[in-house]
């Protein structure tokens, strides 16, 4: 004889919601609280690393959108290139993250951050001392597993329900 | 035995005095329940749904209904352009007067009763029903497909489960021997709930049916009938029908309370603290409930009531006779193990025979 038609079901999922009351919210009340990003995460800038940077113009190259663009001179006396311009139309970009891994040198990283929304289109076209690391702008440990090492561990949702309220 | 403090029935002494204080009493005590059970409800269900619910406005959200509320009376008036002008305007009304009336005879404490009318329960039954007529004015002055569903829906919902829940109100008149509500809560030395388990539950979901709660909540199905008789009121007339249906429920809570919980009795607490304890628990088991059942389908509505509540209740009616009439000065605590057997017993043998679609041929 089954019993979940006599009113079993109910008392069933009755039970089930009177738990969730013992239960803790799984809500994140966001601009409060945040939870820890993956570390790999490509979030929406670009940071670049000017002393190791040697104006290769790889992630140029690699990025599908081209809204990379990278303007260099010679500097004979030290044999090597001098960036003068290194522009990222982050409206054009598409977080595929293809330039940091292209990156022979390390010098590009994809950012931690995710806000980066912008009033203006026109400043979301970055270029050199903007695309800097800062406090602000971390750089996000994808493709770089020795910045990823560093980066806090990623929170999740599941970890907070373990916790009893 | 607890204590039986009962005010005169003209308390303060005077007629109008009375009529008054009581008058003001009611209205504040709807206005403020109105609010604590939206905060309630909102909140509850958030933390039953994993969620944390509103929780801005002031301390744990407790001023939500209230910027509600402001919120709503700000907002414009719309009237559909061909629609039933007067009776749109006069629908709110007509729905929020009944439920409001319905507090006359609850007591809220011994003596604590605007009029104690000795057809208490009957006039409940009448006045709570009138509030239907609001909801299909509502419906029909708005010149909605949606909102002439809805309140059909209600309609259809209010004549049927009216005659389940009317039955199982008869047997606990049985028991009292008086429609007053003041009698019926004297007569409780054990609550109701215990010698009329079958009549409690035959009650309750009635009465969640005819207030149009989840799990019944078909009249206004935000999900299909967008929301049913109220769609096209906005501002204060529809604060008037969110009031109705939080007051019906109020008032629902505060029946069951007095009808089969005992009403304001109990040991230690102040009688009208009791009740207001009271009055939340039902309340909180109707939003448990909203938060675990899923909606019925219109067909099922209709066949839970005629088919599975109608024959229970006229069953339960003719047991509940049948034992006063054959042990009349039984102790109460022998009839409480019987008539949980019987409910048992009932309701497993009607789940049985209960099946929707018995017999259909296929089309």
């Amino acid at each position: 004889m089954k019993f979940e038609r006599y009113g079993i079901g109910i008392a069933k999922g009755l039970a089930v919601t009177i738990r969730h009351l013992l239960r803790r919210p799984v809500t994140t009340q966001y601009p409060e609280q945040r939870l820890n990003t993956s570390r790999r995460i490509r979030g929406n800038e670009l940071i670049w690393d000017k002393d190791k940077c040697t104006g290769c113009a790889t992630c140029a190259k690699t990025c599908p959108q081209g809204s990379i663009e990278i303007v260099t001179s010679v500097m004979i006396d030290e044999n090597k290139y001098q960036v003068e311009k290194f522009e990222v139309d982050t409206g054009y970009c598409i977080f595929c993250g293809l330039c940091v891994e292209a990156c022979p040198y390390d010098a590009l990283f994809m950012g931690y951050a995710y806000e980066r929304a912008k009033y203006r289109r026109g400043e979301l076209v970055m270029a050199n001392e903007a695309l800097l690391a800062s406090a602000e702008r971390r750089p996000s440990g994808y493709a770089r597993p020795q910045v990823e090492a560093a980066l806090p561990k990623q929170s999740l949702l599941l970890d907070k329900d373990r916790g009893k309220r | 035995m607890m204590t039986m403090t009962t005010l005169p029935p003209d308390w303060p002494g005077n007629f109008w005095a009375h009529w008054a204080i009581f008058a003001v009493i009611i209205i504040v005590f709807v206005l403020l329940m109105f609010m604590v059970f939206v905060w309630l409800e909102r909140r509850a269900m958030g933390i039953m749904q994993a969620r944390l619910g509103p929780n801005r406005a002031g301390p744990f959200g407790i001023f939500q209904p209230a910027a509600d509320g402001l919120k709503v009376m700000l907002k414009e008036d719309i009237v559909p352009a061909k629609g039933d002008k007067v009776v749109h305007w006069l629908a709110p009304l007509v729905a929020v007067v009944p439920v409001l009336m319905i507090f006359a005879v609850v007591p809220f404490q011994g003596g604590a009763i605007l009029a104690d009318l000795n057809i208490g329960i009957l006039y409940v039954v009448a006045i709570s029903s009138v509030a239907t007529v609001g909801v299909f004015m509502a419906g029909w002055a708005s010149n909605n497909k949606y909102s002439l569903l809805g309140a059909m829906r209600q309609v259809a919902a209010v004549v049927s489960y009216e005659i389940p829940v009317v039955l199982s109100v008869v047997g606990v008149i049985l028991l009292t021997g008086s429609l007053s509500m003041q009698q019926i809560v004297m007569a409780q030395d054990v609550p109701f709930i215990l010698l009329q388990p079958l009549g409690f539950l035959l009650f309750f979901i009635g009465a969640l049916a005819e207030i149009n709660r989840a799990p019944f909540d078909l009249m206004e199905a935000d999900s299909e009938l967008v929301a049913g008789f109220h769609i096209e009121y906005s501002g204060m007339k529809f604060a008037l029908f969110y009031l109705v249906e939080y007051g019906e429920a109020l008032a629902i809570s505060a029946i069951v309370t007095t009808l089969f919980l005992g009403g304001w009795r109990g040991p230690l607490l102040p009688p009208w603290l009791w009740f207001l304890v009271k009055v939340g628990l039902v309340f909180f088991v109707m939003v448990w409930i909203r938060t675990t059942v899923p909606r019925v389908r219109i067909d099922q509505l209709m066949a839970l009531a005629w088919k599975f509540l109608f024959p229970l209740a006229l069953l339960n009616l003719v047991i509940t006779a049948v034992e006063i009439l054959a042990w009349p000065s039984v102790s109460p605590w022998v009839l409480v193990p019987i008539n949980f057997a019987i409910m048992i017993v009932l309701i497993l043998l009607w789940s049985r025979l209960f099946k929707l679609g018995w017999g259909r041929v296929e089309v």
